[in-house]
């Protein structure tokens, strides 16, 4: 009952028990531990190999033969479309300025994302359903009704505070804050919706350790939570640029689509597309599929196997 | 006094947790929260780390009123069920967390981790993530992060639950032995009444947000302040309409003295070193008795033969309340 085994292990100079480890009777895992093999039954049956045959098709059909067209008209006269795209000026500046918006909003998409990840996982507070809903909105609504929506609020002539905003010198359409802002709102829950399910994954309890272990709540988060949810960051901002640099609906009503000033790389594509200069466009459209395919593919190449 | 807690409240929307409960835990002892789950003694530990807030009451730790300071300012060392380690770092860094987070000089932290290492008999294991572990290892690991920061208390929440029973027998007399070395003042949750009863120096029987007793482990087994802790603790039997435990129970087959309660007996059952006989009463009641193997034979016990029954001196519920059922008994 209450008579404990009082029998103390030997101690060394330091006062540290010195008992061996084996007196702890559960064995470690290896320390490289072992994937289990195919756990699913043997060898897959027509069945499989009818859906698999069915998925790579529908796949080939849909993304990878038109991607590859793309890459095969970009390079129809060799490297002559691409050069020319290359050393006209306007086209590099499109090109350019696509990149810049994109950078901006996926560093704004990537703050507040994980803002309200956090939000929406760790606390509870009234309307968080209405927000939760609110969220996806982006990804429903039509991106120019996103870009005609802005004019409404922000337009310098008769928007809401926009004439407002313009008598301080501050012009947001036609300009790039507005491309801005219509990319980082059709882009917006990309980040949030790979960063919720991994930090409800991981849970509190590490966080609470750090707090418990002296931890304030920036290093907690610096420290802690960062690390666990990286991954999921990480593919939320690898998609919020790949959709940032392809956005054409709501940027087309925002910019006023100005050659050499607020013409992007889509508006470029399209317009060389419909003046009948195809290499160009599709040089432009290589350009701008490649930066998407390369940044997929480097998160999942760097991305530990089984994470998300 | 260690850890005072004054009249401490919570409710989580209509479900009281904690109901006023005050509670004085001693310096450099083992005290154990024992009772059911769902009744309050996990949130008083969360409470007394600072990672939960009470709705009324104080909490002081070492003289310092420590209500509503942050979990980071109490200088708590907190161990989970599910061990809570940081997945993303080794064992080493795991257990170096508490001590970069005072930005100690890294030669102290290296030594201070070593000798954490050797301590809870990790030291071949230094340099594995978490996921290479066992249960019991990062469970010990887990301790090792708490102790390194040299924390006021040391605080368990079902520390052993999530291992399996071996391991959490070991781990147990590991951690009796342990805190005999270190003697930081421990606070451990336990819903296992003999886990209590092994490793604790003291017990707060907690139930339905209610301090039910406050007691060394023989206290509350021998002198349980009602029926709550009586049956929470250990195997009872009614005896005289009275509670007992089946081993403080003498049965005889000699002609009965007064007092005795006489009946037939019904059930013999071998467990192992431990003798069960069930005994139907005159009153209706069936009394089980627990006796040694060895007992059995002398007393010549069968099923269907007379014998007498009495509680031994001082057995049974002896609180006031229970005083009048005690002498009606008798």
């Amino acid at each position: 009952m209450a008579d404990h085994d009082l029998t103390q292990p030997p101690k060394d100079a330091a006062g540290v028990a010195t008992a061996a480890p084996a007196g702890f009777a559960e064995p470690a895992p290896p320390a490289r531990a072992a994937r289990p093999a195919r756990t699913r039954s043997g060898r897959p049956g027509p069945v499989a190999y009818l859906l698999r045959l069915v998925v790579i098709g529908y796949l080939f059909l849909l993304i990878a033969w038109p991607l590859y067209l793309v890459g095969q008209n970009a390079f129809k006269d060799g490297f002559d479309s691409l050069r020319d795209v290359l050393s006209d000026p306007d086209t590099v500046h499109a090109l350019l300025l696509s990149l810049q918006i994109a950078a901006i909003s996926v560093a704004i998409n990537t703050v507040f994302g994980v803002g309200i990840s956090l939000l929406l996982v760790r606390y509870d507070f009234p309307g968080k359903r209405v927000l939760n809903a609110l969220l996806d909105v982006p990804l429903s609504v039509s991106p120019i009704v996103v870009g005609l929506a802005l004019i409404l609020v922000y337009g310098g002539r008769d928007g809401w505070f926009g004439p407002a905003l313009e008598d301080a010198g501050l012009q947001i359409i036609f300009s790039t804050p507005g491309m801005v802002l219509a990319t980082t709102f059709v882009a917006l829950p990309l980040v949030i919706r790979e960063v919720v399910p991994v930090l409800e994954e991981v849970g509190d309890e590490q966080e609470q350790a750090a707090r418990s272990l002296g931890a304030g709540p920036l290093a907690t988060f610096r420290r802690i939570t960062l690390p666990a949810i990286k991954w999921g960051v990480a593919y939320g901002v690898v998609l919020s640029l790949a959709r940032s640099m392809g956005e054409f609906g709501a940027v087309k009503v925002v910019s006023g689509n100005v050659l050499g000033a607020t013409r992007t790389a889509t508006l470029v594509v399209e317009e060389k597309y419909l003046n009948f200069d195809k290499g160009g466009a599709y040089a432009t459209a290589f350009l701008l599929a490649l930066v998407a395919v390369a940044s997929v593919i480097v998160v999942s190449v760097f991305r530990p196997k089984g994470k998300r | 006094m260690s850890i005072e807690i004054i009249d401490v409240g919570k409710r989580f929307g209509d479900f009281v947790a904690l109901d006023n409960v005050s509670v004085s835990i001693p310096t450099g002892q083992l005290t154990a929260l024992l009772g059911p789950s769902g009744g309050g003694k996990s949130t008083l530990l969360r409470i007394i780390a600072g990672l939960e807030t009470a709705d009324t009451g104080r909490i002081e730790i070492e003289g310092v009123d420590a209500t509503r300071l942050p979990p980071q300012k109490r200088n708590v060392g907190f161990v989970f069920q599910h061990y809570a380690a940081f997945k993303h770092l080794t064992v080493r860094r795991n257990i170096a967390f508490g001590l970069e987070i005072r930005r100690r000089p890294k030669a102290e932290i290296r030594e201070r981790v070593d000798e954490l290492l050797a301590l809870v008999h990790l030291t071949p294991f230094a340099d594995r993530l978490p996921a290479q572990l066992s249960g019991g290892q990062r469970q010990r690991m887990a301790l090792a992060r708490a102790l390194a920061v040299a924390p006021t208390v040391l605080l368990l929440d079902e520390p052993f639950g999530a291992l399996d029973a071996k391991v959490r027998k070991e781990l147990r007399d590991w951690l009796r032995r342990l805190h005999d070395e270190v003697h930081v003042t421990t606070v451990f949750v336990t819903h296992d009444q003999e886990e209590a009863l092994e490793v604790a120096d003291e017990i707060v029987v907690i139930n339905e947000g209610r301090v039910e007793q406050i007691g060394s482990p023989d206290d509350l087994y021998d002198r349980p302040a009602n029926e709550f802790v009586m049956r929470f603790l250990g195997p009872v039997t009614q005896l005289g309409g009275q509670l007992v435990r089946p081993h403080d129970i003498r049965i005889h087959t000699d002609s009965p003295q007064p007092g005795d309660v006489l009946g037939r007996v019904t059930r013999i059952t071998r467990v192992g070193f431990e003798i069960r006989v069930e005994v139907a009463t005159g009153t209706g009641e069936v009394t089980t008795v627990t006796l040694t193997r060895d007992a059995l034979p002398t007393l010549g016990l069968e099923v269907g033969r007379e014998v007498a029954l009495r509680p031994v001196a001082g057995a049974g519920l002896t609180s006031p309340a229970d005083r009048p059922a005690l002498r009606a008994a008798g």
